[in-house]
C-alpha cells in the first residue's frame, strides 16, 4: 500500500476542518469514544461539529479557528493518507508553508458563495512555490447555493484562469458540501449533473509519492565507528538517500572537500545491497580512508553534480517576528550541513497574489522575499525546482536557536575555486 | 526508473533519519523506554540506524512502581540482549526526596508524578534530547506537536511558540537548560506499529496477548487488572476474564480489553474491527478534562 500526504488550504471559515472531519467520519476513521467526547461538548445537542475533530488546542477551541498545523491519519483499503490541516488565517501563513513543505497534493477550498478570493490565490501560489504539483479545487458549501451547476462552473473557470496565468498545474475541480457530506466520500444525489469522482475517490487514485529519476544525492548524518575487537576499522557513513539511486562500486566525490573514492558497500539494516534508492536510510562504506564527516555530501562526479557554492539566491518565507534586514548574520541548515551565513541584500518582496515584485527594506513575519545569501562554508546545492530535497534549507537564529525562515534555492553560483578553470581566451585589440 | 515504496518502508526511513539527526545534533540524548510496544519499536529502529555501532544514547526508564511485572522483566531482558545501557529512576525516590503527596483514591495513579522523576533524571544526566514513542494519532494535543519539540528549563511545552518544521530538516538548536523531546514515530498509527511488529517479527511482553486475568469491573464497564495498589471495597465486582492490553501504562490506570488474540495477526484483525481508540479503551487518566493531555504536556509530561 502506498502513501499520500496532502494539505488542505483556503481561507478561514471555508470549512477546512469540517471537510477533514467529514473525510474521517464518512470513511469510518473516527472512534466511538472520540465521537462521544464531541457529543458531550455539544451541550445543545444537534449535529456533531466535525471541525472539533482537528482543532486540538485549548486556544483553538476557544476561538473556533485553527492556529497550528495538525496531522491526521486515515487508511482506506487502497491507500494510507497523512492529512496536514494548515491554518487559513493570513497571520499563520508560516504554518501553511510548514504544512506545504511535506505535501504531495493540495486541496484548495473555496466557499461556493465567495468564489476565488485573495486567500485562494495566496495559498495556491504558496503551494505551487513549494513544489506541489497536484491540486484539487474543492468548491465547498454547495448546499448553500442550491447545488447549482452554474455556480460551480463559474468558480472552476475562474480558478483555471488563475492556474493558466501562472503556468501552474491544472486542478481537478470537485463540487461538495463538507457539512452535509455531499461528494466527500460518497457521491451525492444533490449533484446529479456532476459525473466526476468524489473527493476521496480522487485522492485514492491520484498518483502518490513516486521517486523520480532525480540525480543521486546523499548526505552524511552520522559516522558509525564501533571500534570493537571484531570491527576495529569499520567506518560507515549513515544517512538517508535524498534523491536518486546509488550502486555498489560507483565512483563518488565527497563534497565540499572534493576527495574521491568508490562505494565499497551499501548497507540497509546491516545487509549489503547492490542498489539503494531514495528515501532509504542506509550506511555507505568507501574503498579509501578519506576524510568524511556529518554534513558532507557523497555525489557522482560529472555533469549531474550539485553546485558547490558559498553564494546563492533564494526565496525565503520569513517566519519570525524579528524582521530580516540586509547584513543580518544567521545560520543556514542545509539538511545535516550547518554553516554561518549572512544576507547581504534583500532583492525584492513577492506579492503573493500576483507574484509581482515589491521593493522592500526589511522582511517581516510571513513575507516572501528574494534574497542573496553568503555562507561561511561551501554547500552542495541544487535548485529547488529541480530537486526539492537538496534545494531546500532553513535559516536559524544563532542565539535563540529559533527557525527564522524556510529557504528555496533559486540560483547558485559555482565558486571560483571549485569551478573548472576556464580555457584561456585569445583576443586581439 | 521510478520506484514505489510501501508506506511502512517510508515511515521506517523517516524514523531512522530522525534518530540519526538526534545522534548528529545532540551531545547527551536519551531514549525513554517504558517496555511498551512503541518504545520497543524505537529500539528496533535504533538498531537499524546505528548498528554495527552502539546506540549513541542510553535507555531510560521512569519506573512508577506500579508497573506490570511482566513488562519490567521484558525491559531488563531486552536491554541485556541489546547490550545497551539502561538507566532506571524510580518515582518512589522522587516522592521521598521532593516530599510529594502520594495519590489517593481507589485507583491511585502515579502517572502525574512521573513528570517530576523525568525532569529529575534529565537534570541529573544533563540530557539535551529525549526520544520518545509518542504518536500523533493518540490524542488531539499530540496531533499538534512537532517531531522536534523544544521544552524550556522546566520541561514546559508552549503550543503557540512551536518552531515551524520544514521538509525533513530538523532544528535541534537549544539554549542551556532547554531540552528537546523527539518523536520519531509521530506519523505512525497504532495499526502501523502492529503491522511493523508483525513484519519485523519483534517479540513483545506477554500482556499484549490474550490471557486469563483476575480483574475489577470499573463503573464504566472497563476491566482493570487486580493489583496490590488498588484500594478496593466490598462492592467491587471481581471477575476472571480472557484479556489483553492495548497499551502498557501503570497497572492502576491502564484497562484491559477482552480478547482471545494469541498472535500479532489476531491483534491486527481485532484492531481493524475496533470501534474505540487506543487511549479511549485503556486510559483512565485522559478523561479528566477536554484539555487533559495538553495541560499535562505544558507542565513537562512526556
Amino acid at each position: 500500500m502506498d502513501l499520500l500526504r496532502f494539505i488542505t488550504c483556503g481561507s478561514v471559515d471555508d470549512g477546512k476542518s469540517t471537510l477533514i472531519g467529514r473525510l474521517l467520519y464518512d470513511s469510518e476513521s473516527v472512534s466511538l469514544d472520540v465521537l462521544a467526547a464531541l457529543e458531550k461538548r455539544q451541550a445543545s445537542g444537534g449535529v456533531v461539529d466535525l471541525a472539533l475533530l482537528t482543532d486540538g488546542l485549548r486556544a483553538e477551541r476557544e476561538q473556533g479557528i485553527t492556529i497550528d498545523v495538525a496531522y491526521k491519519y486515515f487508511t482506506t483499503p487502497r491507500r494510507k493518507f497523512i492529512i496536514t490541516d494548515a491554518p487559513g488565517h493570513v497571520q499563520y501563513t508560516r504554518n501553511m508553508v510548514t504544512g506545504a513543505s511535506n505535501a504531495d497534493l493540495a486541496i484548495v477550498l473555496v466557499d461556493a458563495r465567495q468564489g476565488v478570493i485573495e486567500q485562494t490565490r495566496r495559498h495556491t501560489l504558496i503551494a505551487a512555490l513549494l513544489g506541489i504539483r497536484h491540486f484539487v479545487l474543492a468548491v465547498n458549501k454547495m448546499d448553500l447555493v442550491n447545488y447549482e451547476e452554474a455556480v460551480f462552473a463559474r468558480i472552476a473557470t475562474d480558478y483555471a484562469e488563475l492556474t493558466n496565468h501562472f503556468h501552474l498545474p491544472a486542478a481537478t475541480a470537485i463540487p461538495l458540501s463538507a457539512l452535509q457530506g455531499d461528494n466527500v466520500v460518497k457521491p451525492s444525489q444533490h449533484l446529479p449533473w456532476y459525473t466526476g469522482p468524489s473527493l476521496l475517490e480522487h485522492l485514492e487514485t491520484v498518483p502518490g509519492a513516486v521517486e523520480t529519476a532525480a540525480a543521486p544525492r546523499f548526505q552524511v548524518q552520522y559516522v558509525i565507528r564501533p571500534q570493537t575487537p571484531e570491527l576495529p576499522d569499520y567506518r560507515g557513513y549513515a544517512g538517508q538517500i535524498l534523491s536518486g539511486s546509488y550502486h555498489r562500486g560507483q565512483r563518488v566525490r565527497v563534497l565540499p572537500s572534493g576527495l574521491e573514492s568508490e562505494i565499497e558497500a551499501i548497507e540497509v539494516n546491516q545487509q549489503e545491497v547492490e542498489t539503494a534508492t531514495a528515501p532509504q536510510a542506509v550506511v555507505m562504506r568507501l574503498r579509501d580512508d578519506v576524510d568524511v564527516s556529518r554534513g558532507d555530501a557523497l555525489v557522482l562526479a560529472g555533469p549531474e553534480a550539485p553546485t558547490l557554492t558559498r553564494e546563492l539566491e533564494a526565496t525565503l518565507c520569513w517566519m519570525s517576528e524579528q524582521p530580516l534586514w540586509p547584513g543580518r548574520k544567521l545560520l543556514i541548515q542545509h539538511h545535516s550541513a550547518l554553516a554561518k551565513a549572512a544576507v547581504p541584500a534583500i532583492l525584492y518582496k513577492v506579492n503573493v497574489q500576483t507574484f509581482g515584485r515589491i521593493h522592500t527594506e526589511q522582511a517581516q513575519l510571513n513575507d516572501i522575499v528574494r534574497v542573496r545569501l553568503k555562507t561561511a562554508l561551501p554547500l552542495a546545492l541544487d535548485l529547488y525546482q529541480e530537486n526539492r530535497a537538496t534545494g531546500s534549507f532553513i535559516l536559524v537564529d544563532e542565539l535563540t536557536g529559533d527557525t527564522l525562515a524556510a529557504g528555496l534555492v533559486e540560483a547558485a553560483n559555482a565558486e571560483y575555486f571549485t569551478a573548472p578553470v576556464a580555457p584561456p581566451v585569445a583576443f586581439s585589440i | 526508473m521510478s520506484t514505489t515504496f510501501d508506506y511502512l518502508d517510508r515511515l521506517e526511513a523517516e524514523a531512522i533519519h530522525i534518530l540519526r539527526e538526534v545522534a548528529g545534533q545532540f551531545e547527551r540524548p536519551a531514549l525513554l523506554f517504558s517496555g511498551g510496544k512503541d518504545s520497543i519499536v524505537l529500539t528496533r529502529l535504533a538498531e537499524k540506524a546505528f548498528r554495527p555501532g552502539r546506540f549513541p544514547f542510553p535507555l531510560v526508564h521512569v519506573d512508577t512502581g506500579h508497573n506490570f511485572p511482566e513488562v519490567l522483566q521484558y525491559r531488563d531482558q531486552l536491554a541485556a540482549q541489546l547490550g545497551e545501557k539502561l538507566i532506571v529512576r524510580k518515582v518512589e525516590d522522587t516522592i521521598k526526596r521532593q516530599r510529594l503527596r502520594e495519590p489517593g483514591g481507589k485507583y491511585p495513579s502515579r502517572n502525574p508524578l512521573q513528570t517530576y522523576t523525568l525532569l529529575e533524571v534529565i537534570e541529573e544526566f544533563e540530557f539535551d534530547a529525549c526520544i520518545g514513542g509518542a504518536r500523533r494519532d493518540e490524542e488531539k494535543a499530540r496531533a499538534k506537536e512537532r517531531i522536534f519539540s523544544v521544552r524550556d528549563e522546566f520541561g514546559q511545552w508552549d503550543p503557540k511558540r512551536q518552531r515551524p518544521e520544514l521538509w525533513n530538516i530538523y532544528n535541534g538548536r537549544i539554549q542551556k537548560g532547554e531540552n528537546v523531546r523527539v518523536f520519531p514515530i509521530s506519523n505512525w498509527t497504532e495499526l502501523d506499529v502492529w503491522r511493523y511488529i508483525q513484519r519485523e517479527n519483534i517479540p513483545l511482553p506477554d500482556i499484549y496477548f490474550g490471557h486469563e486475568r483476575t480483574c475489577v469491573v470499573l463503573p464504566s464497564g472497563q476491566l482493570l487488572g487486580l493489583s496490590e495498589h488498588l484500594q478496593l471495597d466490598e462492592e467491587d465486582e471481581i471477575v476472571t476474564r480472557q484479556v489483553r492490553f492495548r497499551t502498557v501504562g501503570d497497572s492502576t490506570c491502564t484497562a484491559a480489553v477482552e480478547s482471545d488474540a494469541a498472535t500479532v495477526e489476531d491483534i491486527i484483525q481485532d484492531l481493524l474491527l475496533a470501534k474505540v481508540s487506543e487511549r479511549g479503551a485503556t486510559r483512565l487518566d485522559d478523561n479528566i478534562s477536554e484539555a487533559g493531555m495538553e495541560d499535562r504536556k505544558r507542565n513537562g509530561y512526556f
